[in-house]
């Protein structure tokens, strides 16, 4: 999707907001943000992926001006409504619906102590023969389609070479539209500056990012 | 009091306007039965006080003392990182990436705010700000020099962009004249920022 979210390389936001001995949390109502969107995520009703493309989908102003724990309160509000956990009604109210009944919540302090040293892997052990070996020269998909996908805009239709295999991977895709895992290898490829940015660029420069088998093709 | 002190006054103590929203989705979420309340004070309790650049430098100061540590920490770093007991959630899958005099390795996710939990915590805010996100695979030199790190110009600036689920900690070079410390002492001198590659590790009293 081509939204504001996909940042690599636009110029002219200035230098960045450097803050010595920044606190882990700014506000008390930020670390409520953080606790609310991970234990909503327990209900099983959307994943990581689709989770990445509810904030995505802000409008860009808004994207670009809202502060992250705004932003992600503004998600878990969207995909909470549009996942049927919560009506549009409770929100406008701040209330549930007299006539819904109280739930269980899906995991209490304990359920999520023991989660958290696993996550949520995704890897996937599966068979799958590896289109390409470290070393490859490979080019990305020029081609994009406007749902969620981890290829940046600034790294389409460029050559790069293989340096690492990461294994199977759950491809964010598919993953996002919560109809399959539709797992594939995923690689760390490698492109020089020059590549991206054009020959003027730093001689000494490189960019690695992890990418999956289908968004890469034999280069040349 | 003039109007204008009485004007501040008033609005520092009300709660701010997100104050005011998080709020009110909290009191629906916890009243519709959603989310445990209990289960949000341990999230925000772990976050604050356990999980955090403290465990990474950990995994750096062992691998400084270390070689065979070293050795399987760059071979499967989620195995090596789990060895000492950090793992899990934003950190299922690590890599170590390792700076020497001849590349620097620099982390950040464009699209949206990845970021390795278990070794690091959460981000910083600088870290999830377009700033940051535009510019580091731009313009890595001029990102440094907003930190006040400047790096020869042959070595190679690695920029490492988080686009899936492998999230990168970068193992920052051990500064010279640190041979007598211990590995307390050693973890103790790892800086948050020089496990994401915006900043250098220095010796005692060093600058």
């Amino acid at each position: 999707m081509d939204s504001v979210h996909d940042l690599g390389g636009v110029e002219g936001f200035g230098p960045v907001p450097v803050e010595q001995d920044e606190p882990v949390f700014h506000h008390d109502w930020e670390s409520r943000v953080l606790a609310m969107r991970v234990l909503m995520g327990f209900w099983g009703k959307w994943n990581i992926d689709a989770n990445r493309h509810s904030l995505e989908r802000l409008p860009p102003a808004e994207y670009l001006s809202l502060s992250y724990y705004e932003k992600w309160a503004a998600g878990l509000v969207n995909i909470s409504v549009e996942k049927g956990l919560i009506t549009r009604d409770e929100v406008a109210a701040g209330r549930p619906d007299p006539a819904a009944g109280k739930q269980t919540p899906p995991v209490d302090p304990k359920g999520l102590l023991s989660f958290m040293p696993k996550g949520r892997p995704s890897a996937r052990d599966i068979e799958a023969t590896a289109a390409f070996a470290v070393g490859d020269q490979v080019r990305t998909a020029r081609n994009m389609h406007s749902g969620h996908t981890r290829l940046p805009r600034y790294m389409r239709d460029r050559v790069g070479e293989v340096v690492l295999r990461h294994g199977v991977h759950v491809l964010p895709d598919v993953s996002a539209t919560l109809t399959a895992d539709a797992p594939e290898h995923l690689y760390a490829v490698r492109f020089d500056a020059r590549e991206l940015w054009g020959d003027d660029a730093d001689v000494n420069h490189t960019v690695t990012a992890d990418l999956w088998e289908s968004y890469l093709a034999p280069a040349g | 009091m003039s109007k204008d002190e009485e004007h501040t006054h008033a609005h520092s103590l009300l709660p701010s306007e997100p104050a005011l929203r998080v709020r009110a989705i909290e009191t629906l979420l916890v009243d519709k039965g959603l989310v445990d309340p209990k289960a949000m004070e341990a999230i925000i309790e772990a976050y604050s006080n356990d999980i955090g650049p403290q465990n990474g430098a950990r995994v750096v100061a062992r691998a400084w003392v270390d070689p065979d540590y070293r050795s399987r920490l760059m071979d499967d770093a989620t195995a090596a990182i789990a060895e000492l007991g950090f793992s899990g959630m934003q950190g299922e899958h690590m890599v170590a990436v390792e700076n020497t005099d001849a590349v620097h390795n620099i982390v950040v996710c464009t699209l949206c705010s990845c970021y390795p939990w278990p070794v690091l915590g959460l981000p910083p805010a600088w870290y999830k700000s377009t700033e940051y996100r535009a510019r580091a695979v731009r313009d890595p030199r001029g990102v440094l020099s907003d930190f006040g790190v400047t790096l020869p110009a042959e070595t190679e600036t690695r920029v490492w962009d988080s686009t899936a689920e492998i999230r990168y900690l970068v193992i920052p070079q051990r500064p010279a004249g640190t041979d007598d410390l211990s590995e307390d002492e050693l973890a103790a001198l790892v800086t948050r920022d020089s496990m994401i590659g915006t900043g250098l590790v220095f010796a005692p009293g060093g600058a």
